[in-house]
């Protein structure tokens, strides 16, 4: 399997980044000698195998339903880069 | 001035040859002369320092300190720390002062411990040079035409130019001991949950694991025991009991029997590396070990499963940074969406860009049981050869990178070369067990090869115990790079 330039396009628009013409071709390239590696994986048998997704694979801890953080809006929002009335301000997305 | 060891520092301070603010002062001082050459450090403040120390020295002097009060360490710039800048070495978060800190640093700040600065790091932890880092390459203290390793090679190379007796890392897939056998330190990454993840930038959820780098090994078991807690803050974070990871230092080795996995020391290993490992192993057997072959089949393909999974963890964590409530936001967009693709394009370097695309594509419909569940069962396969390896050893020996630091450069357009450059580290990040470095030898152009001693999981006080008696009874950990 061999990543067209058309893929590389329709990755780089899920993963939310623009790239330039040049840097498409590099990542064309790239990905696709990574994934020459990657294939080499499908010579392994693992039919019956348990996927493994976390090594301890401990269950998800749960905390009682109760408030334990007060608020930090302000110190949290001193490092964003657009804030007004505690909201944060994004471009418009619903029309008038 | 700046040649001691934490427990040198800690013996001079408790004794009071010196405050910890002259102690500061020196190493400050040491820092603005030395670490323009190397790039170790790129964040430094010296007014939240000395008052650091300031607040130590008055701790000592009310009887209330502990070892560590006023012992000065550097953190990789991947961990939070309130009023820091904490960009994790990228455009992304070049202008982000956290709000708060790291529950490890927290721990080592309730002990007393003073902050030199932030070391430089590969973008996000993404690499194996520390060429990635958007305030430019880290060089190696031996040899400044040389990477330090990466990610943590910041952390490495100011302990190995003796402008930090410690320092903390992370080790997602070799990032800790990878730079420490570059740079001729010794690290460990302990097992898997030990260590509370909350407050460190998050780029591979289930391999990230913070850990101490020093001098020693016993610098780095008395940092453990700072460093490893329960938080409930971090759900991965397990609940264990205190240990104390300095217990086992004085075991001698008699008996311990050693594993040599077979498929590590076939073709790719220099014959520096070769050399060296063969070293620590005569070291070994003269203090009464005995080695067993022991075999980790699945060896080779634990590159691809690591590539697959880390991407694919890092692609959904990265997903964080979209301009909106932190970090760099592009000033050129129409529609949400391009602000989104914008800010991502110009805020992230060529290697996050590259892992977050592999990530998206291999967690994409129709290719995800190809490639992420197969790699999920690739995982167990690995992590089911260390424990039938571990049956019939008691740690494992192990080189730690296939060749001394490579030049600056060298790897940097090739990412496959790089990526393969993991080979002996990575399938323990797949399996989460503790695994440490400690140097081991020179190559014949002089640059410092560290060797690799892989446990059971929760067998740090074991393996700091072995790096403990090999440095007892060798002198590579106190080598030092001329200047």
């Amino acid at each position: 399997m061999a990543l067209t330039l058309s893929d590389v396009e329709k990755i780089a628009k899920l993963s939310r980044l623009s790239l330039t013409e040049e840097e498409k071709q590099q990542n064309l390239q790239e990905l696709n000698d990574i994934f020459a590696l990657v294939e080499k994986m499908q010579t392994v048998d693992t039919d019956g195998i348990e996927p493994m997704a976390h090594p301890h694979e401990a269950a998800l801890r749960l905390r009682e339903d109760r408030v334990t953080e007060t608020d930090h809006a302000a110190e949290y929002q001193a490092v964003a880069p657009e804030v007004r009335n505690r909201l944060y301000i994004v471009p418009q997305v619903i029309e008038e | 001035m700046t040649q001691y060891t934490l427990k040198q520092a800690s013996e001079m301070l408790q004794t009071k040859q010196i405050s910890a603010t002259e102690l500061a002062q020196e190493y400050l001082t040491a820092i603005d002369e030395r670490n323009p050459a190397i790039n170790g450090y790129i964040t430094l403040d010296k007014n939240l320092t000395l008052a650091e120390a300031q607040a130590a020295d008055a701790r000592i002097a009310s009887g209330n300190a502990t070892a560590l009060t006023g012992v000065p360490i550097a953190y990789k710039d991947i961990f939070c720390q309130q009023g820091w800048r904490s960009a994790c070495s990228s455009k992304m978060l070049d202008n982000f002062v956290s709000p708060y800190t790291a529950t490890v640093v927290q721990n080592l700040l309730n002990e007393g411990m003073v902050t030199l600065g932030r070391t430089n790091m590969d973008e996000f932890a993404m690499g194996s040079t520390n060429e990635t880092s958007f305030y430019g390459a880290t060089k190696n203290p031996w040899n400044t035409e040389n990477v330090p390793g990466g990610s943590s090679g910041g952390s490495a190379a100011v302990i190995a130019a003796r402008l930090a007796p410690a320092a903390l890392g992370s080790d997602t897939g070799g990032s800790i001991r990878q730079p420490a056998s570059h740079c001729g330190i010794t690290g460990i990454k302990p097992t898997y949950g030990i260590v509370s993840r909350f407050g460190m930038v998050a780029y591979a959820s289930s391999f990230d694991q913070a850990g101490p780098m020093a001098q020693t090994a016993e610098d780095c078991a008395i940092l453990l025991n700072a460093m490893a807690s329960f938080d409930e803050r971090d759900s991965t974070s397990l609940e264990r009991s205190k240990e104390d990871y300095t217990r086992d230092l004085n075991q001698p080795l008699k008996g311990l029997k050693v594993g040599l996995p077979k498929e590590y020391f076939g073709e790719g290993m220099s014959a520096d590396v070769q050399k060296t490992v063969q070293t620590a192993i005569d070291l070994l057997k003269a203090q009464g070990a005995e080695m067993v072959e022991v075999s980790l089949p699945q060896t080779e393909l634990s590159i691809p499963a690591y590539y697959v999974l880390a991407s694919a963890e890092a692609s959904t964590n990265l997903s964080r940074y979209d301009g909106v409530r932190y970090g760099h936001r592009a000033a050129r967009f129409g529609d949400l969406e391009e602000m989104y693709s914008n800010t991502r394009a110009e805020g992230f370097g060529s290697e996050v860009k590259r892992r977050i695309m592999i990530g998206t594509y291999v967690l994409s419909h129709g290719y995800y049981d190809a490639y992420y569940l197969k790699a999920q069962k690739l995982r167990r396969l690995v992590a089911n050869d260390f424990q039938s390896a571990l049956q019939q050893c008691d740690i494992i020996l192990a080189p730690t990178a296939p060749t001394a630091a490579p030049k600056l450069g060298s790897d940097i357009n090739d990412p496959v070369h790089m990526y393969l450059s993991d080979i002996y580290t990575i399938a323990v990040n797949l399996a989460g067990l503790p695994a440490m470095t400690l140097p081991a030898g020179f190559s014949s152009d002089g640059l410092p090869i560290g060797v690799q001693l892989i446990g059971n999981y929760f067998a740090e006080a074991k393996i700091l115990g072995v790096a403990h008696q090999m440095q007892l009874n060798s002198d590579w950990h106190s080598k030092q790079p001329t200047r």
